[in-house]
């Protein structure tokens, strides 16, 4: 005990004699009175007004610094630059090759590595033995950054289409296989007994029981794995490539040609989110498919 | 039907001689844990005993699958099915064509309190309904005994009464030989021919006791001092069973 316990003691006497008393705020001045705060929801259109300005803002911000010279145009580069870049990039260039190249890196890993890994998962089911052999090797390839491994896989399968997909897949291989996999331990064991008490066979269980189960699990990181597999594309790019975005990126950037940096980099987000976008309807249909 | 079953080093049961014949409403009582499961596992060829036989008909079963119709406590509806699908479920898996269980099961589900149900999802059922179509995948795997675990167990108490009904409705209906578990000895003793009375450690059953009440019986034969005297005599058994782990363990 100490003095200041005492006081504390001593300051509360009060405020429970005032308990007694009628509990109007006068006589309890230690208790505010509050209200629930309430957030009013702003229109749509206002909502898309501002986020409209803060880029118009942003934007000739942007251009109203470099033409000051409060930043280094050379380093940073300027809208209007850009701009020209892109028309130049789209027109003359080799945009739509670029895009059309990562766009299928991205596409076939995504695809492999989904379907593979999937099956992998699934395959799980099959033998409890053979689950617990593989098992320690797939943790151990997912905690591996395989992005490490990328020079390893150019050398491997070449500078061409191949080995972008490669480390897509190896990317988003894992994941699925991981997530296809925790699917496949939440099935409940009382299921697996109704479908053998009806004189089911093991193949019966898998395609009837196994399967409709996991989807959700499966379907869940289609999502996930769309961008993982353009980050595997890209990096691919990085490393040695003849087209792509991420070799447009890298090539701008050592040739001191940053708009054509901003126009790529440009290009790379919208073709990420046309992907993540189709993914995500895709998913969402395939969910209402599985609901019902 | 006959079997013996000690299984493992843990003597789940001693051995077991239960003898049902056809047509025949039989249910299980006792404590939790007096293998009742085990039973079922075993005559459902879920589980291979470790001495013993089962014999349906006349012809060994033990350790076959897909020999009787099995109902586990949990509905397990598959909630990517319809009703319907889910209820031709064990057809579908004996090979029988879609469109035939499908059409085979679809009056049945209908005459059965499930029309209006047929193409909906089990999770837009209530607890009675899942429980419903459960019962109806497992009458339509057309088999002559069917293992009911404790199907009215996580329902409440009105719709378990109206459930007893609709089961004794089907069970006129269909003929078939029934084996009930359950943890309600009135349950048991309403709706049954004979009532096995089990004990726990090692599981084994204690006594048979036949229900003489003649059917169809009215909800008020609960009340009759025929009904209250084997209710009595199965709770004097239930009683007597709590006490024997205790006399056991010292």
């Amino acid at each position: 005990m100490t003095a200041h316990d005492a006081s504390d003691i001593a300051m509360a006497a009060p405020d429970v004699a005032a308990l007694d008393a009628p509990a109007t705020p006068a006589n309890n001045p230690a208790r505010p009175i509050r209200r629930l705060p309430v957030q009013k929801d702003w229109p749509a259109w206002a909502i898309l007004t501002v986020q409209i300005g803060i880029l118009i803002g942003a934007v000739a911000a942007w251009e109203i610094a470099a033409r000051s010279g409060a930043i280094d145009a050379f380093f940073w580069s300027q809208p209007s630059a850009i701009y020209r870049t892109l028309i130049i990039f789209f027109t003359t260039g080799d945009a739509w090759t670029d895009i059309g190249f990562t766009f299928r890196s991205t596409i076939f890993g995504f695809l492999i590595g989904t379907t593979v890994g999937s099956l992998l998962g699934l395959s799980f089911w099959w033998s409890r033995n053979y689950a617990a052999i593989v098992q320690p090797y797939i943790i151990c390839f997912e905690s591996l950054p395989k992005l490490a491994l990328a020079p390893l896989v150019i050398l491997v399968f070449g500078i061409g289409l191949a080995s972008k997909v490669a480390i897509a897949t190896a990317l988003t291989l894992v994941v699925s296989a991981l997530t296809t996999f925790a699917g496949v331990k939440a099935l409940d064991p009382d299921g697996e007994k109704l479908f053998y008490s009806l004189g089911a066979t093991r193949w019966q269980v898998f395609r009837k029981l196994v399967v409709p189960f996991c989807l959700p699990w499966i379907i869940s990181v289609l999502r996930v794995n769309i961008g993982l597999a353009l980050t595997g594309a890209i990096v691919g790019e990085f490393i040695a490539s003849q087209h792509g975005l991420g070799r447009q990126i890298l090539y701008a950037g050592q040739t001191y040609d940053i708009a054509l940096v901003w126009v790529a980099v440009f290009a790379l987000s919208t073709l990420a989110v046309v992907m993540y976008v189709t993914v995500s309807w895709v998913e969402s249909v395939l969910r209402k498919g599985v609901k019902q | 039907m006959t079997f013996k079953t000690p299984t493992g080093v843990f003597h789940a049961l001693a051995p077991v001689t239960l003898a049902i014949s056809q047509g025949r409403f039989v249910s299980l009582i006792g404590p939790s844990g007096c293998g009742k499961s085990t039973i079922f596992n075993i005559v459902a060829g879920l589980l291979e005993p470790t001495g013993g036989r089962v014999l349906i008909d006349g012809v060994d079963a033990t350790a076959t699958i897909g020999r009787v119709g099995y109902m586990l406590q949990k509905d397990l509806l598959l909630p990517w099915r319809t009703v319907l699908d889910n209820a031709i479920l064990g057809m579908e898996i004996q090979g029988v064509p879609l469109r035939v269980a499908r059409g085979r099961a679809l009056p049945l589900l209908q005459r059965y309190g499930l029309s209006g149900f047929e193409y909906l999802y089990p999770n837009s059922l209530s607890g009675g309904m899942r429980q419903r179509a459960a019962l109806l995948r497992t009458l339509l795997f057309a088999t002559d005994v069917i293992l009911l675990d404790e199907p009215f167990g996580a329902l409440d108490a009105q719709t378990k009464l109206q459930m007893q009904e609709w089961l004794l409705r089907l069970w006129a209906d269909f003929g078939k030989t029934v084996v009930f578990v359950t943890h309600d000895i009135e349950e048991a003793i309403y709706l049954s021919d004979e009532v096995h009375v089990m004990a726990t450690r090692p599981g084994r059953i204690i006594e048979a006791i036949a229900v003489p009440i003649a059917r169809p019986r009215p909800r008020t034969v609960t009340l009759s001092p025929e009904f209250i005297a084997i209710k009595e005599r199965c709770l004097q058994l239930l009683m007597v069973d709590s006490q024997a782990p205790l006399n056991a363990a010292a």
